[in-house]
């Protein structure tokens, strides 16, 4: 059989992929409520309410961890399970399996959030489950990773598309960066208190080699993997180059591995090490932007679509975001500009540059694109779209922005010193001067939020109505029959 | 076996990595483009989200 000689599409397992894809909506709203609000408690501390369980050190992690893996990681799997099918030609591996992977993922997200809010952490960030949570995860991915290669295995395409390239070296390094880091030792068999492995300068190198991975090859590979189905399928033409999206691979998975201990100058860290991680930063720029321009110029001849396709422009933006926060964190990672960026609030604008900017907005791109195809309709307000990518797009804006100046603001006070040597401004003052800057980044949060309310909305609608023309789609079969 | 302690010291390791990773993505880079022919049979994998399309299309047409 011919690579081409396929039926239709009921031949693959899409009931994973819409389950996954739904999850991935109610994570983004659960996700980005928790971002808005702890957002506001920064601005306006009343919002502790004196309640322990909701402050902001412990709704962070809820956060962090619902966006990222809830939010991010059901929209990958939904996307990987959706590609690696339609791009080899072959149903799914495992069907058990890949249900198990649905449920053990969600269930360690919730029981993430729920430990968080009790006070549990193990108090490495992107990683603050507690040991049994990340037993869990460690079931769940390795299943992920029978379910993703089996399909492979089985492709009836010769060639493995570039897509699957990059979910599978989101995989295997995932699944590296998870066992390593979390290597704990539990105080006891029923307790969910564990130490880590690690101690002093070895310990930080661990979390931030775990810590910068999880962006390059979670927030980063698997996103790219994405990109490159969802651009050209949505653009209605292959990508511009997949000679260059080889190299891209290939260069992108050489570098990121070196650059975590950019998180860890002026430390205790060897200055070889911190040298090391900042040069392969740099280097780092080359394959991110290859990779931008790569997905951007498959629009090439086709810029009108920009105009009335408000999916490509969510792609598209997402892209130039892609470029703009790959840009911003090899400068990050020059140890002069990290002196005085470090600590500050630009760091944190720097992350949701890239999650907002780039993870969410190509995540949204792929689910407005794939969602109608999975329930065998239409999206059901394209209006609705166009709305969400301006919300969207302001609210990370304005959140980038207010970060950005706050960031350099505290840096700047920080190592300010008045004429006798002495520090010009007490921390308190500090904080008192990014007041207004606090309230702009919950007012950016609050406008994103808004936009993927209205998402959710349209795709709850949307697959109302597959489901309702799925439902008489018989009888519509038999009144044109005559019968 | 003393040969093996040559590589526990950073300073033989790190140029030695450097080589080893340079030279696999020169001749990554030198495989995809170095020979036209090859180059187009690369640049031919593009089309493959759109192998399923026209199969469905043409399982309609049926």
């Amino acid at each position: 059989m011919t690579a081409t000689e396929i039926s239709s599409n009921e031949q693959y397992n899409f009931e994973i992929v819409k389950k996954f894809a739904f999850m991935a909506v109610v994570w983004g709203l659960i996700g980005m409520s928790i971002g808005v609000y702890i957002a506001s408690e920064l601005a306006w501390p009343f919002f502790n309410l004196d309640i322990p369980y909701i402050t902001f050190g412990r709704l962070r992690p809820a956060h962090t961890s619902s966006v990222i893996f809830g939010f991010g990681g059901s929209a990958l799997f939904a996307t990987s399970y959706y590609i690696v099918q339609r791009t080899c030609q072959a149903r799914l591996f495992g069907e058990g399996l890949a249900t198990f992977t649905f449920w053990g993922w969600q269930a360690a997200i919730v029981l993430a959030d729920i430990s968080y809010m009790l006070g549990y952490t193990q108090a490495r960030e992107y990683a603050e489950m507690e040991w049994p949570i990340d037993l869990l995860i460690e079931v769940t991915w390795v299943s992920y990773l029978i379910v993703f290669v089996g399909t492979i295995m089985k492709r009836k395409q010769p060639h493995i598309y570039v897509a699957n390239w990059f979910f599978l070296s989101f995989i295997l390094a995932t699944a590296l960066l998870h066992t390593f880091n979390n290597l704990a030792v539990p105080i006891s068999l029923f307790s969910m208190k564990s130490y880590s492995l690690f101690a002093g300068t070895q310990d930080a190198m661990t979390q931030w080699w775990y810590g910068h991975n999880a962006v390059g090859f979670f927030l980063t590979a698997a996103f790219l993997g994405m990109m490159y189905y969802f651009v050209p399928k949505q653009a209605g033409r292959p990508i511009y180059s997949y000679r260059l999206s080889i190299v891209h691979f290939w260069a992108l998975s050489f570098l990121y591995m070196w650059v975590g201990a950019h998180h860890l100058h002026w430390t205790a860290l060897p200055d070889w090490t911190s040298t090391l991680a900042a040069t392969f930063s740099i280097m780092l720029l080359l394959p991110s932007w290859g990779g931008m321009i790569n997905g951007i110029m498959t629009l090439s001849g086709a810029w009108d679509k920009l105009r009335t396709d408000p999916i490509m422009r969510f792609m598209i933006v997402a892209l130039s975001f892609y470029g703009m926060s790959t840009f911003e964190g090899p400068l990050m990672a020059l140890k002069d500009v990290n002196a005085l960026s470090h600590y500050t609030d630009w760091t944190v604008g720097h992350v949701h540059s890239g999650a907002l900017g780039w993870v969410a907005m190509i995540t949204f791109g792929s689910l407005y694109h794939m969602i109608p195809k999975l329930w065998n309709t239409r999206i059901w307000s394209e209006k609705l779209i166009g709305i969400h990518f301006w919300l969207a797009t302001i609210g990370v804006l304005m959140y980038i922005t207010a970060m950005w100046i706050s960031g350099i603001t505290q840096g700047l006070m920080w190592r300010a010193f008045d004429q006798y040597g002495n520090l010009q401004y007490s921390f308190v003052e500090s904080v008192a001067a990014m007041h207004p800057l606090y309230a702009m980044r919950a007012f950016g949060g609050m406008f994103f939020l808004s936009g993927m309310v209205l998402m959710a909305t349209n795709i709850m609608m949307t697959i109302r109505q597959g489901g309702r023309a799925a439902a008489i789609a018989p009888a519509v079969k038999l009144a044109s029959a005559g019968v | 076996m003393g040969w093996i302690y040559w590589f526990s010291s950073y300073e033989h390791t790190k140029p030695l990595a450097l080589v080893i990773l340079f030279v696999t993505f020169v001749v990554i880079l030198v495989y995809v483009y170095g020979n036209k022919k090859r180059g187009e049979a690369i640049e031919s994998h593009k089309n493959i989200p759109f192998l399923d399309d026209d199969s469905n299309a043409r399982e309609e047409k049926k």
